[in-house]
């Protein structure tokens, strides 16, 4: 694996409305082009921190950020940044599917649209790269004016993957992308997650440890807004160093 | 007696309180409703809408001017009352969702709601009419897009909630300003609660007669001119049925039936929409 880091996280504190301290002095690196998933119990801060990376904190009131974030060494937490930039670099997947109630086309042109792509065969094009690349092709070719809300869950999820890969970003962010799905939708994402690192960096909360052991090159464990342990996810998985981390991973709580 | 033969009486009695309650609503409605229908259909004819009003006495004539205006006012009103409803229900469901003003406001216009017309037809009298020296058509149609407002309103915001949150923050992720993130997404999704809202409040002010009597009240003589008094089937279905002559009965009931067929349908269409978005 290349060492070359996209994201760097120093000192991160966070603090919801109300000064609820959510994050604590979390230090992290997420290295370029590999899957880096956050593990940790409910309300330990793992979504806090993934939301933190595209600044969707901003949308609500009086929340507060401390510390740095380095992304491709500039800081994204500054007051400087321009958030629609940052998001058209770094994309988000949620937990459930959220397609937009238009059509298929219109739902994966939607980003290009905003990047201002106007010309029709352009659209075409890149909405057609982006399905492929979200393993959805074969599905929806022949229906992409229908409605998004046709589609199954598993498709849905996977078309708000493309959605999100046609504007090329350069980081994609998953917050528990598989929870609401069933075993086999599950699987395809899985599958596609591993082939997506090839062209962006990954980073994934999960609430199943099978999921970040099956599809992470790293895993960050976190408790109580804390980063309890970092690393290389064999060695998390099979030879953690702190005792909170080998308690989890062993499924003794959580 | 045993408790349960009790209960099954006390049982009866409710059932057929609540029967006999239902049922003498519907008698009215269906009095009320047959009554137009069989006068109206008899009166109807296609004279009826090309022809103007004729001096009491001489045959004929029909309700063209008044048809025409109340067409007038009714979409004017519309066109006034419906941006106003749908940004303010939008300024109240986004921008100032959960702040305090969201709620006074909120509040405010279901009060609105139930303000009697007549005294929003005093005061568009007091504010538009007097200082304007004579009825307008103009008035009217401001008068009934104030009853609207609020409905549209209160209706625009209820259906903007309903649109889930990860929704908004999807479109957000992808980096878009919140502006297009209303228009392009959530207004999407809320389409057709928001029409619907719009077509039953064009039905409530339709059968307003109050408003428009102290704004655009009246005119015997054919005018698509909105800055001069203008004729509506409501104050004309009120001035035929209290005048004198048999002609004017007969034409205030073939008012009165096409302004309910009018207002059947805009409800029912509406209510077809409702079924439709729930449907998917």
């Amino acid at each position: 694996m290349k060492g070359e880091l996209e994201i760097e996280v120093k000192g991160l504190n966070f603090y919801y409305a109300g000064d609820v301290h959510a994050l604590k002095g979390i230090d992290l690196a997420v290295h370029k082009h590999g899957v880096t998933a956050l593990i940790g119990p409910s309300g330990c801060g793992k979504t806090t921190l993934l939301r933190c990376f595209n600044r969707m904190h901003d949308l609500y009131p009086r929340n507060r950020y401390e510390g740095e974030i380095l992304f491709q060494g500039e800081n994204i937490l500054s007051n400087g940044i321009d958030h629609i930039r940052l998001r058209s670099r770094i994309g988000m997947v949620f937990q459930k599917p959220t397609p937009f109630p238009m059509s298929i086309f219109d739902n994966i042109a939607y980003g290009l649209r905003l990047k201002g792509v106007r010309k029709r065969s352009e659209l075409s094009e890149k909405v057609e790269k982006a399905i492929m690349s979200a393993a959805l092709w074969d599905e929806v070719k022949d229906k992409l004016n229908f409605s998004a809300y046709e589609l199954s869950g598993g498709q849905q999820q996977r078309l708000v993957i493309a959605r999100a890969l046609a504007v090329e970003p350069e980081v994609l962010l998953f917050d528990e992308p598989t929870s609401a799905l069933d075993p086999i939708s599950t699987a395809k994402i899985e599958e596609l997650i591993i082939n997506l690192k090839n062209n962006v960096t990954i980073i994934v909360v999960t609430h199943n440890m099978q999921q970040a052991a099956r599809i992470s090159d790293r895993t960050g464990f976190l408790m109580l807004g804390e980063l309890i342990e970092f690393g290389r996810t064999d060695r998390i998985f099979t030879n953690p160093s702190e005792k909170l981390t080998e308690e989890y991973v062993t499924g003794r709580f959580g | 007696m045993n408790r349960e033969r009790i209960r099954k009486i006390e049982s009866l009695a409710a059932l057929s309180l609540s029967t006999l309650a239902a049922l003498s609503g519907l008698f009215w409605l269906v009095f009320i409703l047959g009554d137009v229908l069989v006068h109206g259909l008899k009166a109807l004819n296609p004279g009826l809408f090309i022809n103007d009003p004729v001096p009491p006495g001489a045959e004929g004539g029909g309700l063209r001017s008044a048809f025409v205006g109340q067409l007038l006012i009714t979409v004017s009103a519309t066109l006034i009352g419906v941006p106003v409803g749908v940004l303010g229900g939008t300024f109240l469901a986004e921008y100032a969702r959960g702040r305090g003003i969201s709620r006074v406001i909120s509040v405010l216009s279901d009060i609105m709601v139930s303000v009697p017309s007549i005294v929003i037809g005093t005061f568009v009298y007091a504010v538009v009419v007097k200082p304007a020296g004579h009825f307008t058509g103009w008035a009217g149609a401001v008068a009934l897009s104030i009853i609207m407002i609020p409905v549209v309103l209160r209706t625009t915001e209820d259906m903007l909630t309903l649109v889930p949150w990860t929704l908004r923050e999807a479109a957000f992720a992808l980096g878009a300003p919140y502006y297009k993130v209303i228009i392009q997404v959530v207004y999407r999704g809320a389409a057709t609660g928001i029409l619907t809202g719009i077509l039953l409040s064009m039905a409530r002010v339709a059968g307003e007669t109050a408003p428009l009597l102290f704004t655009s009240f009246n005119n015997s003589f054919f005018s698509v001119n909105m800055n001069g008094p203008m004729a509506s089937l409501t104050v004309t279905i009120f001035q035929y049925a209290m005048g004198p002559y048999e002609g004017w009965h007969t034409q205030a009931w073939a008012a009165a039936f096409v302004i309910t067929v009018f207002i059947l349908v805009l409800t029912l269409l509406g209510r077809f929409l409702i079924k439709w978005r729930y449907r998917g």
